[in-house]
């Protein structure tokens, strides 16, 4: 212990030894650092953006399906338990939220135009909060029932269509003996969503209505059941599995939307590569800057040999110095990626470019996601990398013969 | 008992093309509470000597002994242990580590011993004192002349009372009247604590406090006198 002391005193003092060589040092590592946290944050932030607006085009963490309605999501591939079956046994199970649906590919046609899109039947009730729509936000208003006759479409596939709230529109679908099933519904709502294609995309109705439109009965398409953190549904994946598995697939959201959930799973090793890159490009410096101190000080270094100091301990003492400098560097690094993601902590908007960011699933505000993990993780790899790449030129000081270092010239 | 015993001891350094003899054969005794001055012209092999005690040099061949322990053979580890616990060092030059003040390289050697903070500063303070530097135990050694700064590396020697002081050319920076106090202060060190002391020196009035001089020439020793020849 009386050791550590006598090494930390010297780590310290030499530290600040040739001030300006430091303060570049710290400068490289507070920066590096900076660079490692906040660009993780807003890369995080923009996978979550991802994930969560992927998510919210399902939505749901969970999802019951017919074992083919991933490859044809029409009404010929509905879930065989009736709707009210599922209904009694989902209510029963506690979820934070589930919804069944009707979703099958329409037509929807106004006397101006028409588009394909995806008709969802759905219940209001139960879809507050789990679907991307924000109920409040409806210009006109949202659905009221599942047997509400109205339609709520998004506002971009209304200009497009260009009808408005209180204009009718006809969706047509098919119902399960191939026939046509179509009917007219007056627009009630329109929606807005962070990603404009959704806008574009879905149109919802009234689930009973659909459901009768198509003359499917008391039948859906899909089972959506909400969990409390989308990294980890397991626990919502094996209770749905215990209430419903006959005839049915029932999946991670992760299964369903498979690019998204690579991307996810490939985001912790990829925060990882990005710190041990920018790391490489500091270890240059630190071992130049450690190599350097070591030339500068094998006299005092051969002396401390000479006075009974062990090779061990100098081998210490150089560690200890870097990982002092490195400690200093990530501390203040840390605080000043958290300084600069305070001001922004509810979101960039990228509205200027939001078209290419929807080309890639992003909504135009990147709200950047500072996890405690990945200033952790960045803390701790910088620290042991630091480690070794202080090895080499402590081992050296330590290698010196006393009495050929204090008499070095 | 035996302080120091050298036996046989040959150490040759490559100048250029040429090999210089530093240590041809060299066998010395020297018995606890010895005051022995090691006296040779420039590479007459005092320090070469004097670092092979020390176990900072090894020997190409021979033995060398402190308290009876054999110690040309010990590991690097080893000989830090031995020169950490039994051994004062005062250096021609570099003596003193640079981000440290006078009492800080004073305390130095017992920090690493694991001398409690209390003890070891009270006795750095004593032994500064006595040196004559009351008043500059804040100093770095970069705000210290050089007699000043040789002064803290002798008291730094001295302090954890070693059995066994070696100095190189410790008067060198030093005037006369600072030279005569260090070296009573030695005296008394070796009068009253049997403290053995090595010095190499050119320095007759160091000398002159010797009990036993031993010339040396041309890496040999060439007279040994004690105390009443001189």
């Amino acid at each position: 212990m009386h050791m550590l002391a006598v090494l930390s005193r010297l780590a310290w003092r030499n530290l600040w030894r040739n001030h300006r060589r430091t303060l570049i040092m710290l400068l490289a590592i507070i920066l590096g650092t900076w660079a490692m946290i906040f660009m993780t944050a807003l890369m995080r932030g923009m996978v979550s953006q991802m994930v969560a607006d992927g998510i919210s085009s399902l939505p749901g963490h969970v999802q019951v399906h017919h074992p083919d309605f991933r490859d044809d999501p029409s009404v010929a591939n509905l879930i065989n338990v009736p709707d009210s079956e599922i209904a009694e046994r989902f209510n029963a199970a506690n979820f934070r939220q589930w919804a069944s649906r009707v979703r099958v590919p329409a037509v929807i046609t106004s006397e101006y135009d028409s588009r394909g899109v995806t008709l969802v039947g759905v219940d209001p009730a139960l879809e507050d909060g789990l679907t991307f729509v924000d109920y409040r936000e409806v210009e006109g208003r949202f659905l009221e029932s599942a047997d509400d006759k109205g339609v709520v479409i998004g506002r971009k596939l209304a200009d497009i269509l260009n009808t408005e709230v209180g204009k009718r529109i006809v969706l047509m679908s098919q119902d399960p003996d191939n026939e046509i099933a179509d009917r007219g519904f007056r627009v009630v709502g329109l929606f807005t969503a962070s990603v404009k294609a959704f806008e574009e995309q879905f149109v919802f109705a009234g689930k009973t209505t659909t459901q009768n439109m198509l003359r499917i009965g008391d039948q859906v398409s899909e089972i959506a059941v909400l969990g409390d953190d989308y990294r980890d549904v397991e626990a919502e994946f094996q209770k749905t599995l215990e209430l419903i598995n006959d005839g049915v697939t029932v999946q991670r959201w992760t299964e369903v939307d498979r690019f998204l959930g690579t991307m996810l799973g490939v985001m912790d090793g990829f925060v990882l590569v990005w710190i041990v890159v920018i790391f490489l490009a500091l270890s240059f410096g630190l071992v130049n800057t450690l190599v350097m101190a070591v030339f500068e000080r094998v006299r005092e270094i051969g002396l401390m040999l000479a006075l009974g100091m062990r090779p061990k301990d100098i081998l210490g003492q150089i560690i200890l110095e870097s990982l002092l400098l490195l400690a200093i560097g990530l501390a203040l690094g840390s605080a000043l990626a958290w300084a600069t993601v305070q001001p922004i902590r509810d979101g960039i908007d990228l509205s200027m470019v939001s078209e290419g960011m929807e080309m890639m699933g992003v909504s135009s505000v990147l709200v950047p996601e500072l996890l405690l993990s990945d200033v952790v993780l960045a803390n701790v790899v910088v620290l042991i990398l630091g480690f070794f790449a202080s090895l080499s030129p402590a081992w050296r000081a330590a290698q010196y013969e006393p009495i050929e270092a204090i008499t070095k010239v | 008992m035996t302080a120091v015993r050298c036996v046989d001891l040959c150490k040759t350094y490559r100048q250029g093309e040429e090999d210089i003899k530093a240590l041809d054969h060299v066998s010395i005794e020297i018995e606890e509470g010895g005051f022995v001055c090691l006296s040779a012209p420039s590479g007459g092999g005092k320090t070469t000597l004097l670092n092979a005690i020390g176990g900072l040099d090894k020997p190409d061949s021979g033995e060398v002994y402190v308290a009876e322990r054999r110690i040309d053979n010990l590991s690097k580890g080893e000989l830090a242990e031995l020169r950490l616990r039994q051994i004062g060092f005062v250096f021609q030059a570099f003596n003193l580590i640079p981000v440290l003040t006078a009492r800080e390289n004073v305390e130095f050697v017992m920090q690493v011993q694991g001398v409690p903070a209390a003890e070891r500063g009270q006795k750095a303070l004593e032994i500064l004192e006595e040196v004559g530097l009351k008043g500059l135990e804040d100093r770095r050694p970069a705000d210290m002349s050089g007699g000043q700064q040789q002064r803290v590396a002798v008291a730094r020697a001295i302090v954890s009372r070693p059995a066994l002081v070696l100095a190189d050319e410790p008067t060198a920076n030093l005037d006369s009247k600072t030279s005569d106090g260090l070296m009573e202060l030695f005296r008394e060190l070796n009068d009253h604590h049997s403290t053995t002391f090595v010095i190499a020196t050119h320095d007759k009035r160091v000398m002159s406090y010797a009990k036993r001089i031993v010339r040396m020439l041309d890496g040999r020793i060439v007279e040994d006198i004690s105390q009443d020849a001189v």
